[in-house]
């Protein structure tokens, strides 16, 4: 295979970040359906030991992502999720959004388009969230019991809404075989990446220091 | 989050000038998960009225308001009504097991009353019927010296006791019924234990063992460091409204 038929889009950090948080997410979200689904939590039981597995799990939820920004990939990574450009409100508002012309798609999205970037706000917001009500619930010394059953309340409801959204998010990946390899191997085939990210192919190719775009670093030459 | 534009090995520039909708969609979420806690208690008192009318949507979604099942051992076995005994011991005249005939043979107890758990949730109007326990105690004798009640799941783990003064009130029972039907397996059947006027924990499910004792012994939640005298409001450091 010629360097050029494949495009690096992750790096290990930001692969190690995704699938840290990926593992502690399905954990957490498994041992909160055992202890809040009555048929599930009748079948299974063990109330002290899933009880304690998933306060771990949330609780090291955001330890990869606070690891991860010592790496520079990373920080860039969280850089274009946070940032909303004139095309990421187009592919939210266009139907034709994942529309291919002549190979490329119609949108210039950018390494991440716009729902991926809703997707990992949520999960960011999520994630604190449910972090700090958790705390709550596990330490209730201070509070009164209002703010303890607010915390029940908003934890509870959001832990419906993240089940709904890391479903959607696996459904979506679970279609695209590039974006999966992409995610396990760091590498995803340019003409994937024509299609799905075009703005960002373009600047990985005009980029100097780029993977496989070393033939386009023009030689030393006299002024 | 870096705000700053950043330039990087392989991505466009331009990409991260756009606005922070990112920064905007975390921190409204903190907002609106601050208001949630704050309103949150409010909120799900209505959810509950709402909800009500769909009562059976409360057995797979507790937060549409119902009970949630908790349970501290793997599995516990079913038993049926028929061939369960409650055997009822220790500091009494005439130890005895009882079967389901014999309990239907004592007084009739019927309560309606709110079920109120430490950790916050309350189910309104709960019916149970059952044998009161100061007819139960009556039935087999205390003997003098007397001075608490202790209770044994069938699950192999589980304990709660009463001060013998707190299982001679009325609206103690030996519950073999809870909205009209019998008690089901998840919600404790065939026997369980209803304490109206205390937390949730103290009405241990499936009930399987009665023993008269002359002293209180902590039970399972109360090891844990949960309140022996569980009134509702008035006990673990809660103030909610008594049942």
């Amino acid at each position: 295979m010629s360097p050029r038929e494949v495009v690096e889009r992750f790096g290990r950090a930001e692969r190690w970040v995704h699938h840290a948080t990926a593992l502690l997410m399905l954990v957490a979200l498994g041992t909160a359906a055992l202890l809040y689904f009555p048929p599930l939590s009748a079948l299974v039981g063990r109330r002290a030991l899933v009880r304690t597995v998933h306060v771990w799990c949330g609780f090291a939820l955001p330890v990869p992502i606070v690891l991860g920004l010592a790496s520079r990939a990373f920080r860039a990574d969280l850089g274009r999720l946070n940032r909303f450009g004139p095309h990421d409100w187009a592919w939210l508002r266009r139907r034709d959004r994942r529309a291919v012309r002549a190979g490329r798609g119609v949108v210039p999205v950018g390494k991440f388009n716009a729902g991926q970037k809703l997707n990992a706000a949520f999960t960011a917001g999520a994630v604190l969230v449910m972090l700090g009500t958790g705390a709550m619930l596990t330490f209730p010394g201070p509070f009164a019991d209002r703010w303890r059953t607010g915390a029940t309340f908003v934890h509870d409801w959001l832990f419906l809404v993240v089940l709904v959204v890391t479903a959607g998010h696996l459904w979506e990946a679970s279609r695209d075989r590039g974006a999966l390899t992409g995610m396990r191997t760091g590498l995803v085939p340019r003409d994937w990446a024509a299609r799905h990210q075009p703005a960002w192919l373009d600047g990985v190719e005009a980029s100097p220091d780029a993977h496989g775009a070393e033939s386009v670093n023009p030689p030393p030459g006299k002024g | 989050m870096a705000g700053r534009a950043v330039r990087c090995s392989n991505g466009r520039v331009d990409e991260e000038r756009g606005a922070p909708v990112g920064r905007r969609v975390v921190l409204g979420m903190l907002g609106l998960g601050a208001a949630g806690i704050a309103v949150g208690a409010s909120a799900q008192e209505g959810v509950n009225k709402a909800l009500a009318p769909v009562a059976p949507l409360g057995d797979v979604l507790p937060a549409a308001g119902g009970f949630r099942y908790y349970s501290v051992v793997s599995s516990v076995r079913k038993r049926t009504l028929a061939e369960h005994r409650i055997t009822v011991h220790g500091l009494v005249d005439k130890p005895r097991a009882f079967g389901a005939a014999d309990l239907a043979a004592l007084p009739q107890t019927r309560i309606t009353r709110d079920f109120q758990c430490v950790t916050g949730w309350r189910v309104p109007d709960v019916m149970w019927a059952g044998v009161a326990l100061p007819d139960l105690l009556a039935a087999v004798g205390v003997k003098p010296g007397a001075k608490a009640v202790r209770f044994r799941s069938f699950d192999g783990e589980y304990t709660e006791s009463l001060t013998l003064e707190q299982a001679r009130r009325r609206d103690v029972l030996v519950a073999t019924e809870m909205l009209g039907k019998p008690v089901t397996h998840d919600h404790g059947g065939p026997v369980r234990l209803f304490v109206a006027p205390m937390y949730g924990y103290k009405s241990l499910k499936w009930l399987g063992g009665v023993e008269v004792t002359d002293r209180v012994v902590p039970g399972y939640w109360e090891r844990q460091g949960y309140d022996v005298d569980a009134w509702v409001g008035r006990s673990n450091g809660r103030s909610d409204e008594p049942t």
